[in-house]
């Protein structure tokens, strides 16, 4: 290479370092509510991260369509994290102070959200986490800026407990069963153990620990072991193509996949549809909403957005679980705007802060649910100071061979009287790990 | 005409060994540091540092350790990540075990930990060589992934086996905002490359080159290979360990064990070849090369985009990033195979001929 | 005792199919040199082209529900691998001859990333099906020998079944055929190869053309057996231990060293698994191979490192 190769290759770097220089120095004073959204359509995972990204734009689009947050229009921005922690935290800090500075963040991925529940106090930004992150992020006065809504692995653990329970006719046929969890071997997939090995103590099961590395492509070692120890369930707590995998393995060995339960990662149509029949069977819980293809939002984003052509990602994606997913992680951080401008002010943009207010006030009866379009999809939530988690109904679910369904009607409640106690022990070990003082209930209300 | 050493004599031992024997070297470096340490905190916002610089410096560190395995002593290693995380998990440890532990403290001796378990895994370097040594470096990579993961102790018995760090400071000085995070991870690349350079021009850097070489012939002319080639991979660890205690401590905050996993390993050898192997200043090149490029490609194709009037779907964008990543890659390859360093020394040479072309 | 057989045997069957992998990268590394980091990839640019096209070519030609459409499938598929060789020699390595393996390992990690990101490009990231009527339900033999029967599960008996049919096939062309003899003069020596009037640029594109048919293969029989996805690629990371532990330049040494593999990490992972917590198997294989390249540095079967001074 000569010198003169070596001075064009220098300056084009040099260009592409100060044009990285200015682009996030473009921010400029905001008219609109800005949501970065932290997705991953690329990699290991882009095939259950993706419907979750469209159903998350979508809402944005719809609202923008119906006027936007009492006149205050949306504007979003899509970054790729690939799942991996490091382009997470990039995108984080390249996307917080755009366009007047970022409503929320919500990473959808443990690792992440583990990276920036450390980040985001400092810059005052929400990270809403339905379903996923911390289960002790629960307790608002400790994690003052986490919203697990909807639900914890904790959560999650304890009603699949429940559910088998059920199953067995009563909690005091659990005495003697071993349960079998199958976990992704990450922080994400060990979250529900301290639940589940308390509750095997409360109930005399034993739990029967199963970790498979990541991506969890190769099971058959965990499977053998199955067939040996013959548990008499298996939980299932994988995200991506481990779930897939696991039912494959599930039906070579024949373990009767009625006896499989998945967690709501692990229960929609990228985890089954490739196994088909063959996964006929298989439940799995929901975060309240399973594949609602006939609800009223789902009729209301087809026909404003798709069917003009401007919808995310392809029509028949539309209503199915990680869709729904998306969409209802969308509409609570509007909805977390939206009571924050009954405070601060209506058709105004609302900063982190503000909306940390709305998202702490949160409450959403069935009658505005279901004038929104979510009647039959979601139940009331509401939010505290101190529960930032505002719910923990579940449903169980089941793949049919060609669809999900729900079998029973039946919610589940997650037990105050258990979870509680070890959010509080968790939470407080965190707090004074990192020297915080949890608010009172003084410092909630100003 | 403005860069030769024509008319520098040496009239001393010292001037004759000092580092930089040129004095338009030594302006330079003095140059680069202060421009590294005054003009860019006062030029960068808060972005630059906390995604750009702050991973480039610390990458650099970890990328000069693994040069000094690779490219000095020649033993290619795939296992970088694994010494990364063991460098941040017994910095933890030391952290949280020991009260009052100085952060510094801390983070040497979590370097020292991944050199003694550098020793251990280096043992088969003896023995193995070449790819077969690069492919079983990996079996340090999975093992340490799958230590951190299933020992509870190490994780200090968190649940979720996630564990994290804050109220950073050394001796008073508060290592909380982006500006001192920076500094703080730049003073401790200065002092180690420095260390690095000066290791490389002594007796032990030449037993590694020897090694380097030709093995069997270092060993005739009296290189005991079991010192040099421990010495390396100890040496190696303990850069890569330090590296890997700051990416923990100052720049994620809170990890977990895939924060350090077998594309990290990729990541740093990548470094090191674009860099140029055996190469200090190649080592920060090749940083540069691997943490700014993808994040660049990621901001500039939807700029590029929207010029031309197309707008790329974040898919397309991230598909589009590795397509032109890797072919970036290859086209160096084949350019420069001995990386962005052999570059710079064509382009040293260029300019001392400068302006006379003869 | 059946429980130990039936771990055994899934044990071995899965070494067939990492075997298969490891295939790809001794063909590779025999005749050139190189270590190909993108095998990976390429399976996984292989099963991704399989599924897609087995999807759109029956909708193009109407050839609806028959065996056909898959047939012309797995044509197209083993065309466009070609082409991918083809290319691989020409743009790359053709201009790294003679460079060190550890660049031209980078080369390979290069060209990997380029073929993932063009493989998802081109046919898209979600999960796609390739049906080749693979059965899924397992048998059960010998239930009156052991409690509960010895389960074998159909679809990996099969697939270890075709790999070894293709590793026999190989055999053959490497010994029997003119261009086998070739490659392995090439292999044996390059400069005695090329005085002797061998050209070696064809003949590397043609063991780049055979590497893509294995991994055609592999990605067909992978991509059944767990859905094509992304993932794919990181079957790559499980066949390397095989390849170092067979040696790196030796076919039957994949085969063997694929089967020891594959039955240590499933035996170790179920009786030594549950003592430390589980989910040792991946670095147990890597512990495995290392361990045996203590006593022998080149691999079971690798030709034995001379060092001249």
């Amino acid at each position: 290479m000569n010198l003169r190769k070596l001075v064009v290759t220098a300056s084009l770097g040099a260009i592409a370092l100060s044009a990285l220089a200015t682009v996030p120095a473009a921010a400029q004073q905001a008219k609109e509510q800005y949501f970065p959204v932290l997705v991953y359509r690329t990699g290991a995972y882009a095939p259950n991260g993706a419907p979750w990204a469209n159903g998350y734009v979508d809402y944005l689009k719809l609202i923008n369509a119906q006027g936007g947050i009492n006149g205050v229009k949306l504007s979003f921005e899509e970054c790729e994290t690939g799942y991996a922690t490091d382009r997470g935290v990039e995108c984080y800090e390249r996307l917080k102070g755009k366009n007047g500075g970022a409503t929320t963040f919500q990473p959808l991925s443990t690792g992440i959200t583990f990276a920036l529940t450390e980040k985001a106090p400092k810059d005052k930004i929400p990270l809403i986490t339905a379903g996923y992150g911390r289960s002790e992020s629960s307790n608002g006065a400790v994690f003052t800026w986490n919203f697990p809504l909807l639900g914890t692995y904790w959560v999650g653990a304890d009603v699949a407990i429940q559910y088998v329970a059920k199953q067995e006719g009563g909690v005091d046929k659990l005495k003697g069963k071993k349960i079998a969890l199958v976990y992704h071997d990450s922080p994400y997939g060990k979250e529900p153990i301290p639940v589940l090995e308390e509750l095997g103590k409360k109930h005399g099961f034993e739990v029967q620990l199963l970790p498979v590395a990541h991506p969890g492509v190769e099971q058959k070692a965990t499977w053998l072991q199955i067939r040996q120890s013959r548990p008499d369930y298996v939980l299932l707590w994988g995200w991506g193509v481990m779930n897939l995998t696991a039912l494959r393995e599930a039906q070579a060995t024949g373990y009767p996949r009625t006896k499989m339960l998945g967690i709501w990662w692990a229960g929609a149509e990228p985890d089954v549809r490739d196994v088909g029949e063959g996964a006929k069977g298989y439940s799995a819980l929901t975060l309240q909403h399973g594949a609602e293809h006939n609800s009223k939002i789902v009729k209301d984003v087809l026909a404003t957005l798709h069917a003009k052509g401007e919808g995310t990602g392809p029509k028949e994606e539309v209503g199915e679980v990680l869709y729904m997913r998306g969409l209802i992680s969308s509409m609570l951080a509007v909805e977390g705007v939206r009571k924050a401008q009954e405070r601060y002010g209506k058709g105004k943009v609302m900063t982190g802060e503000q909306v940390r207010w709305g998202l702490e006030h949160l409450d959403l009866d069935q009658k505005t649910l279901d004038a929104m379009g979510f009647a039959g999809v979601m139940r009331p939530v509401q939010t505290s100071c101190l529960d930032h988690m505002g719910s923990s109904w579940v449903r169980i679910q089941t793949w049919n061979g060609k669809k999900w369904e729900f079998l029973s009607p039946d919610w589940y409640q997650a037990d105050d009287k258990t979870l509680r106690p070890m959010v509080m022990l968790a939470s407080g070990k965190y707090a004074e790990e990192k020297k915080l003082s949890p608010r009172t209930p003084e410092e909630c209300n100003k | 005409m403005l860069y030769r050493e024509n008319g520098q004599f040496k009239t001393s031992y010292a001037a004759d060994q000092q580092i930089f024997p040129i004095t338009q070297d030594r302006w330079a470096i003095i140059g680069i540091l202060v421009f590294a340490f005054v003009a860019v905190p006062l030029l960068v916002d808060e972005y630059m540092f906390r995604a750009i610089l702050i991973p480039f410096v610390i990458l650099s560190l970890a990328a000069l350790g693994v040069n000094l395995l690779v490219g000095f002593c020649g033993q290619i290693t795939l296992g970088a990540g694994a010494f990364m995380a063991v460098g941040a998990y017994a910095a933890y440890n030391f952290h949280i075990r020991i009260e009052g532990m100085p952060l510094l403290a801390s983070l040497l001796l979590g370097g020292l930990t991944s050199a003694a378990v550098g020793i251990v895994f280096g043992i088969p370097s003896l023995r193995v060589r070449g790819l077969y040594l690069a492919v079983a470096t990996l079996a340090a990579q999975f093992f340490t992934d799958w230590v951190f993961l299933r020992v509870p102790w190490f994780t200090d018995y968190a649940s979720s086996g996630s564990v994290s760090v804050s109220n950073l400071q050394v001796m008073g000085w508060q290592i909380n905002n982006p500006l001192n995070k920076y500094l703080f991870c730049l003073a401790i690349l200065t002092v180690f490359a420095l260390m690095a350079k000066n290791m490389t021009r002594s007796a032990i850097g030449r037993q590694w080159m020897a090694i380097r070489d030709m093995d069997v012939a270092a060993e005739v002319i009296g290189i005991r290979p079991l010192f040099a080639k421990l010495s390396a991979f100890a040496v190696s660890s303990f850069f890569v360990g330090t590296a890997g205690a700051l990416w923990g401590f100052v720049h994620l905050a809170s990890w977990e064990p895939a924060a350090f996993s077998v594309d990290r390993s990729f990541q740093l050898l990548f470094m090191v070849i674009i860099g140029g192997l055996g190469s200090i200043m190649g080592s920060f090149f090749g940083a540069a090369f691997i943490v700014i490029l993808p994040i660049a490609l990621n901001q500039l194709l939807p700029a590029i985009g929207d010029l031309v009037g197309v707008e790329i779907s974040t898919a397309g964008i991230s598909h589009a990033e590795l397509i032109i990543f890797g072919g970036l890659i290859i086209f160096f390859l084949i350019k420069e195979p001995h990386g962005i360093a052999r570059l710079w020394s064509t382009g040293k040479e260029k300019l001392r001929l400068w302006p006379f072309p003869h | 005792m059946g429980f130990f057989l039936e771990t055994l045997i899934g044990g071995l069957m899965a070494g067939m199919l990492y075997a298969l992998v490891a295939l790809g990268f001794v063909l590779i590394f025999k005749a050139s040199g190189v270590f190909n980091f993108a095998q990976g990839a390429m399976v996984l640019f292989a099963a991704l082209a399989m599924a897609r096209f087995a999807e759109w070519i029956p909708g193009w030609f109407g050839l609806e529900g028959s065996y056909l459409g898959t047939a012309a499938a797995f044509v197209v598929a083993g065309a466009l691998m070609f082409v991918v060789a083809w290319l691989i020699e020409r743009l790359v390595l053709r201009h790294l001859v003679n460079q060190e393996g550890a660049t031209l390992l980078m080369a390979t990690l290069g060209i990997a990333y380029v073929l993932e990101g063009i493989g998802s490009t081109m046919f898209g990231s979600s999960i796609y099906t390739i049906d080749v009527g693979m059965p899924k339900d397992p048998v059960f033999l010998f239930e009156g020998i052991f409690p509960g029967g010895l389960l074998i599960n159909k679809e990996d008996f099969i697939a270890a079944l075709i790999a070894a049919v293709l590793v026999g096939l190989l055999t053959l062309f490497f010994q029997k055929t003119t261009t086998g003899r070739a490659l392995r003069a090439v292999a044996d020596d390059h400069q005695a190869a090329q005085s002797i009037g061998i050209p070696l640029n064809r003949i590397w594109v043609i063991v780049w053309c055979v590497a893509g048919l294995v991994a055609l293969v592999a990605g067909v029989i992978w991509g059944s057996k767990l859905g094509v996805q992304f993932s794919l690629s990181t079957v790559a990371l499980r066949a390397l231990p095989v390849v170092i532990l067979g040696g790196l330049t030796s076919v039957p040494g994949a085969i063997i060293g694929g089967l020891i593999i594959g039955v240590g990490e499933k035996l170790s992972e179920v009786y030594l698994g549950p003592m430390v917590g589980g989910g040792i198997e991946i670095w147990f294989a890597y512990v495995l191979a290392l361990v045996v390249l203590l006593f022998r540095p080149q691999g079971l079967f690798g030709e034995k490192i001379i060092d001249r001074v």
